[in-house]
């Protein structure tokens, strides 16, 4: 008798086990479904031409033609460089004007504030192709076409609305009383923001800038329409590869896969910080 | 001491040499699209940059309809960002009127211009003058498998029928395991399937506009020629051919999973490739099939090389394009890249040379495929257009690409040919009217 009720799991502990293997099945399954499509691209980057647009298959012979291929013919280090400088440059950016932004907002709010922040939101509602003329008569004219300078500043007011709208969420969570306790300590307004605020919400802050060099690093249409070569990131370098004439696919996967590495290293060596920042102030 | 003495005035005089040399540098930049033949012109870049010492070339690369909208946005708005476009045949009349491209009028004797093939070099003209010079040319035409033909004893015809094709395709379609009786282009767009259909209404005597300019879709031409297109590919095409079109038919046929295809003749170098394609061997060329006229029952489509009116270095884009499209040009890809890979269609030498017509046995049918095309005169009856394929007006890209969408609805059986046509129509006519053609 005892022994039977020793060695049996209580029923709610058993149903709470199901659930939880259940729950990481289901887990694994969305995972590895968001994950095959760039699995089969670094697959099919590794395929000749020929094997690539066969019949689906795991197996084959691989074989680094492809990526000779795409490195014979274009500068992919100028390309990487570019994509560098414009991701992070826009981030940096995007966080100089979104911190002092999201403070005034969630410390000093006004009648206003919830207004501003849904218009800020609102200008992501429209398409970019419906300003695409007049953005590039005003490049044009101040000299900003194929500038890395004019991508930085495009991808800044891009990104502005979700850092601010981010940086906010974060600093709203901060229990005020720290700020309160820093102010009777004599301190000032930028003392307050660089010495208690910023350390305190430094995991929101890294993940929003990750997240923002992310989808600048992502964007493809300002970059593929106002750069032609010397500012071009590795959406353009993407771009070059794919054609409706001919056969291109594994040429298209190595250079996507030359693409996405440098980024793809970058997640999973923040993913820690990523979670945590994303996760920040849900419970308190 | 005479050294000491001369050496600021021999530094200055080397410093002007430097400058004076970084000055004729002229860099410019050719906006081109990713295929075979661009990737070879681009490889070339030291060759042309050894004879042109003062020239460097900066090159952008981009997918054909990628490239279509960044250049367009461009030249519309005189952003002068490419000294060098790379645009089709539909483009250059277009632009060439709005003067958005350079006339290309006072071309040097050594380009040999009367050795340009006169259907190709004229849809690149507007009122004579030429505003583009032609990259490579191509054509449709049919491929089949001559084993799949043997083995049920048909014999391809010097110029088949659409009604034979039907039957042929009949015939082979399941012959063999995973063997569609024929490969056409089902994939909606403008330069996708309505390519194709465009050439098969004409053939079955339809237009796309009368005389003035009002819309034909619902003429019995059309009905005819779509229920047609429906009934073959439907029955006789492979599974999912709606969403098919060059590459993925390419692939199809270079497997071995079509025993006809009729497609552009640019294909003919990649499944003529043992090493490309499993039915090398077993290839056959045929003129693409006709039915009530042989009049636009195959295409002309030119990739060809022009200056933007707002480049600010034209002379060297001249000197550009008139190496790459030059006779000289052909002959270095051939000895560099084998001759196969020369690009095709563009001047009358390249058919007389030898080495070419030995490496590439369908050159003959590319050549006449070409030749036979007439952009001005592509329908039975009189249209007021230019094209055989297309229709050179702004508006046909978003008309062509509409009715596509509509054929490949029917195609799929979400509705029947009559109705796609009907409101294929209804959506060309409120275009046309918008557009001012016909109030």
């Amino acid at each position: 008798m005892t022994t039977r009720h020793i060695n049996a799991a209580p029923p709610a502990s058993r149903s709470r086990q199901i659930k939880q293997l259940v729950l990481t099945l289901v887990g694994w399954a969305v995972a590895l479904a968001i994950f095959f499509p760039i699995l089969w691209m670094v697959l099919t980057g590794f395929k000749t031409e020929t094997a690539a647009i066969a019949d689906p298959s795991f197996i084959f012979s691989p074989t680094l033609e492809s990526y000779q291929a795409v490195n014979a013919r274009s500068g992919y280090a100028r390309f990487a460089l570019n994509s560098v400088a414009v991701a992070f440059g826009s981030t940096f950016l995007a966080l100089l004007i979104a911190i002092p932004c999201a403070y005034a907002m969630a410390f000093l709010p006004t009648r206003r504030t919830k207004g501003t922040l849904l218009w800020m939101l609102s200008t992501k509602m429209l398409p970019p192709v419906g300003v695409l003329v007049p953005i590039y008569l005003i490049f044009r004219d101040v000299g900003l076409l194929d500038t890395r300078t004019g991508l930085i500043i495009i991808y800044t007011l891009m990104n502005l609305p979700i850092v601010v709208w981010m940086l906010y969420t974060f600093f709203k969570d901060m229990p005020e009383d720290i700020l309160e306790a820093g102010r009777m300590d004599g301190a000032s307004t930028f003392q307050e923001v660089f010495y208690l605020l910023l350390p305190l919400t430094l995991p929101g802050i890294a993940s929003t800038g990750l997240l923002s060099v992310i989808l600048s690093w992502n964007e493809a249409f300002w970059s593929l329409n106002l750069t032609t070569s010397k500012a071009a990131p590795l959406t353009a370098y993407i771009a070059s590869f794919s054609s409706p004439e001919g056969l291109f696919w594994a040429k298209l996967s190595a250079a996507s896969t030359m693409a996405i590495a440098p980024i793809l290293v970058l997640g999973w060596m923040t993913q820690k910080q990523m979670v945590r920042g994303l996760t920040f102030g849900a419970v308190k | 001491m005479r050294l000491a003495r001369h050496l600021p005035v021999t530094t200055l005089a080397a410093a002007i040499a430097l400058a004076g040399h970084a000055q004729a540098q002229t860099e410019i930049t050719v906006a081109t699209v990713n295929n075979n033949d661009m990737v070879i012109m681009q490889s070339l870049t030291d060759a042309f940059e050894e004879a042109h010492p003062d020239i460097t070339l900066d090159w952008v690369v981009l997918e054909e309809n990628v490239l279509r909208q960044r250049m367009t946005t461009d030249i519309a708005t005189g952003g002068g960002q490419f000294d060098v476009m790379t645009i089709g045949a539909y483009e250059a009349p277009i632009w060439a009127e709005r003067e958005w491209l350079e006339p290309l009028d006072d071309l040097p004797d050594e380009y040999a211009v009367d050795d340009l093939l006169t259907s190709v070099r004229d849809g690149l003209s507007l009122e004579g003058t030429p505003y583009a010079l032609p990259f490579y040319a191509e054509s449709s035409m049919m491929y089949y498998r001559k084993d799949l033909f043997e083995e049920a004893g048909i014999e391809m015809s010097e110029q088949p029928t659409w009604s034979e094709v039907r039957d042929w395709a009949e015939q082979l379609h399941g012959s063999q395991e995973g063997v569609a009786g024929i490969c056409l282009r089902g994939k909606p767009g403008w330069g996708e399937n309505m390519a194709f259909v465009t050439t098969l209404v004409n053939t079955y005597g339809g237009r796309w506009f009368d005389e003035e300019w009002n819309p034909e879709l619902t003429s019995e031409p059309w009905m005819n020629a779509i229920e047609f297109y429906v009934d073959l590919l439907g029955n006789y095409g492979p599974p999912g051919a709606s969403s098919n079109g060059f590459n993925e038919n390419l692939a199809l046929f270079s497997r071995g999973n079509c025993a006809m295809w009729v497609d552009a003749t640019s294909a003919a170098g990649t499944l003529n490739d043992g090493g490309e394609s499993s039915v090398a061997d077993n290839l056959g060329f045929a003129p693409a099939p006709v039915a009530k006229t042989p009049k636009g029952s195959h295409w002309l489509w030119t990739w060809a090389l022009a200056i933007p009116a707002s480049s600010e270095h034209k002379d060297a884009a001249k000197q550009f394009i008139t190496w790459a499209t030059s006779q000289e040009y052909i002959e270095l890809v051939g000895e560099t890249h084998g001759w196969t890979n020369v690009p095709p269609g563009t001047r009358a030498s390249t058919y007389a040379n030898e080495q070419y017509t030995q490496a590439a046995p369908f050159a003959d049918f590319v050549l006449s495929a070409i030749q036979d095309a007439d952009p001005t005169d592509s329908t039975l009856e009189p249209n007021p257009y230019t094209g055989v394929q297309i229709v050179n007006i702004p508006e046909f890209q978003a008309i062509g690409t509409q009715v596509g969408q509509s054929i490949a609805a029917a195609l799929t059986g979400d509705t029947t040919v009559e109705q796609a046509l009907t409101s294929a129509q209804r959506a060309t006519e409120r275009t046309m009217q918008r557009a001012g053609y016909n109030d």
